[in-house]
């Protein structure tokens, strides 16, 4: 029989372009000396460790076993786990199963990039077919940008209903001290920011940080111990589609692995009506018309809806439901850790410890991770023990 | 990166760059290059399962994990689904040199194939090409081809 699993612990860097006074391992360092300051916990009291960044970035390999003295792995068991955009989420999930297992009672989970100290579109480049995608594909801005053009062609979207939520996430950023892209961006700015690959706009598309966090999970017994408010997980769901560029990109369906993800994670907690339900929802949008087109997957309003949807407020901090208190990936993109931060200010939403970017009375919270080929990860979190 | 004749049964992509990876392309992809050569056309992949027509060819459906082995001649037709052009600098790891931009980064429906088909559209002008216009595949001269995925220049707009 499973144990409960809850978050206890979250720590992340002060994100910013460029961190050219630490090292890789002194970035991760100062993230995970955060998330057990977050716990009071010493490094001493972890019994397993699961890292993650993404493969080719920064031309170290076997992160796991390079960065112990960052993460703290020195003599322990860790392992690495590197699943694209999703990686954060994915590293999430993988320390929810170590300690849902029983084999671990208490576990870091780690996510970090620095993106100054790689060549990132080449290297997202690899992650193409060597023999069919590669050499029409251009990192992640064009398949964005594809699907978004398909998006606008189906429903009628217009750049502008995009550009709201740029602005929405920018202007969250400003509530958060750890956030990248500290700078309020009006719909004027962002639609008048240069066009990097069409439709997609500077001003559209998520930012390279260089940045670390770190979350500690407990096992039920343990986790109140720790702190009086764990954040539970009460689901998650893993959903991969294909690896061919082609066989993904039936943009008509809407995202598909993520319709499937959030269905998934809903039925087993009974959510029935999400945007009701839930309080509050980390999103990885990764750029303005997955906020528009990712909502109307996880359910929030119906298929072609999500301009009117977020054009209406629904998403706001005072809204319906608030997306992206953090300032989502639109202001922070330290890509393994990216995903990573989303089911992190899910938590701190849970434990109450958001200050200024705190959803009063948050008792439900939904993360989601994305990447590569259009797949998708959710995790939900509540306040009540499941 | 050359493949010094087409006609070889098992085809592979060989790049000669400071990066010395070769990578095999398979039974049905290798034919998909040598059907383009022999007879300007292309060459799809029926999964006896859920029928879905697959381009370029593959040998399993990943949906049903079933093998495939019913091959589908394609006309070199399509209708774009999805596009992108292309506009910021980046440097292509297939060749260590910055891409040429601007280019057109298009998904392409290819008349009577079930999935979606990614290549280079000959139209970086916004004004010029909606998702929905028909395309047709423009190849290399014959003694050209390398059986390589340049085999196809790119896709011409056709309204």
């Amino acid at each position: 029989m499973a144990q409960r699993v809850a978050i206890v612990g979250t720590g992340q860097t002060d994100h910013k372009s460029h961190r050219p006074d630490v090292s890789q391992r002194e970035m991760i360092h100062e993230a995970v000396t955060r998330a057990l300051k977050d716990c009071e916990l010493s490094i001493k009291d972890i019994d397993a460790i699961i890292i993650g960044n993404m493969d080719h970035f920064e031309s170290i390999n076997y992160v796991d076993t390079w960065s112990v003295e960052g993460s703290g792995g020195v003599m322990k068991p860790i392992i690495k786990i590197s699943t694209g955009g999703t990686t954060g989420a994915s590293l999430a999930i993988g320390a929810y199963y170590y300690v849902a297992s029983g084999m671990f009672d208490k576990v870091l989970a780690i996510g970090w990039e620095k993106n100054s100290e790689s060549d990132t579109t080449s290297a997202i480049v690899t992650c193409s077919d060597p023999v069919w995608d590669r050499f029409s594909y251009s990192g992640a801005i064009p398949s964005l940008a594809s699907e978004a053009s398909a998006y606008m062609e189906q429903y009628g979207a217009t750049q502008e209903d995009a550009a709201r939520v740029a602005v929405r996430d920018r202007k969250n950023a400003m509530n958060n001290p750890h956030a990248h892209l500290r700078r309020p961006m009006s719909l004027e700015d962002v639609m008048n920011s240069p066009m990097l690959a069409y439709p997609i706009k500077l001003g559209d598309v998520c930012p390279r940080s260089d940045g670390a966090c770190a979350v500690v999970l407990a096992a039920d017994g343990v986790a109140q111990k720790i702190t009086p408010k764990p954040a539970w997980f009460i689901a998650s769901s893993v959903r991969h589609t294909y690896t061919w560029f082609g066989d993904s990109t039936n943009y008509n369906e809407g995202l598909v692995s993520l319709q499937r993800a959030s269905s998934e994670a809903y039925e087993r907690v009974g959510i029935k009506n999400p945007s009701e339900e839930l309080d509050v929802a980390e999103l990885y949008l990764p750029y303005t018309y997955a906020g528009l087109k990712y909502i109307e997957a996880l359910g929030f309003c119906g298929p072609g809806e999500g301009a009117r949807f977020v054009g209406d407020g629904h998403t706001e901090m005072d809204g319906k439901i608030p997306v992206n208190p953090s300032g989502g990936v639109i202001s922070t993109n330290c890509i393994g850790a990216t995903a990573l931060l989303r089911v992190a200010e899910a938590a701190i939403q849970i434990m109450g410890k958001g200050d200024k970017r705190q959803v009063p009375d948050a008792n439900l919270a939904l993360a989601t991770g994305f990447g590569g080929c259009f797949w998708s990860d959710v995790v939900i979190l509540s306040g009540d023990r499941p | 990166m050359t493949n010094k004749t087409v006609e070889n049964q098992r085809l592979t992509v060989k790049m000669e760059t400071p990066m010395p990876y070769e990578w095999s392309i398979g039974r049905y992809g290798s034919r998909f290059f040598q059907e383009i050569k022999e007879k300007s056309r292309f060459i799809g992949i029926r999964c006896p399962e859920c029928n879905k027509v697959y381009v370029p060819p593959r040998r399993v459906c990943g949906p049903c994990f079933k093998e495939l082995d019913e091959l589908v001649p394609l006309p070199n037709r399509g209708k774009i689904t999805a596009f992108s052009i292309v506009n910021y600098p980046f440097n292509d790891p297939n060749t260590g040199a910055q891409r040429p931009i601007p280019y057109t980064y298009g998904y392409i429906q290819i008349e009577g194939a079930d999935n979606i088909f990614s290549h280079i559209i000959n139209e970086t002008d916004l004004d010029k090409i909606k998702v929905g216009m028909s395309v047709k595949a423009v190849f290399k001269e014959k003694d050209e081809m390398e059986g390589h995925i340049n085999d196809i220049k790119y896709f011409d707009i056709v309204e």
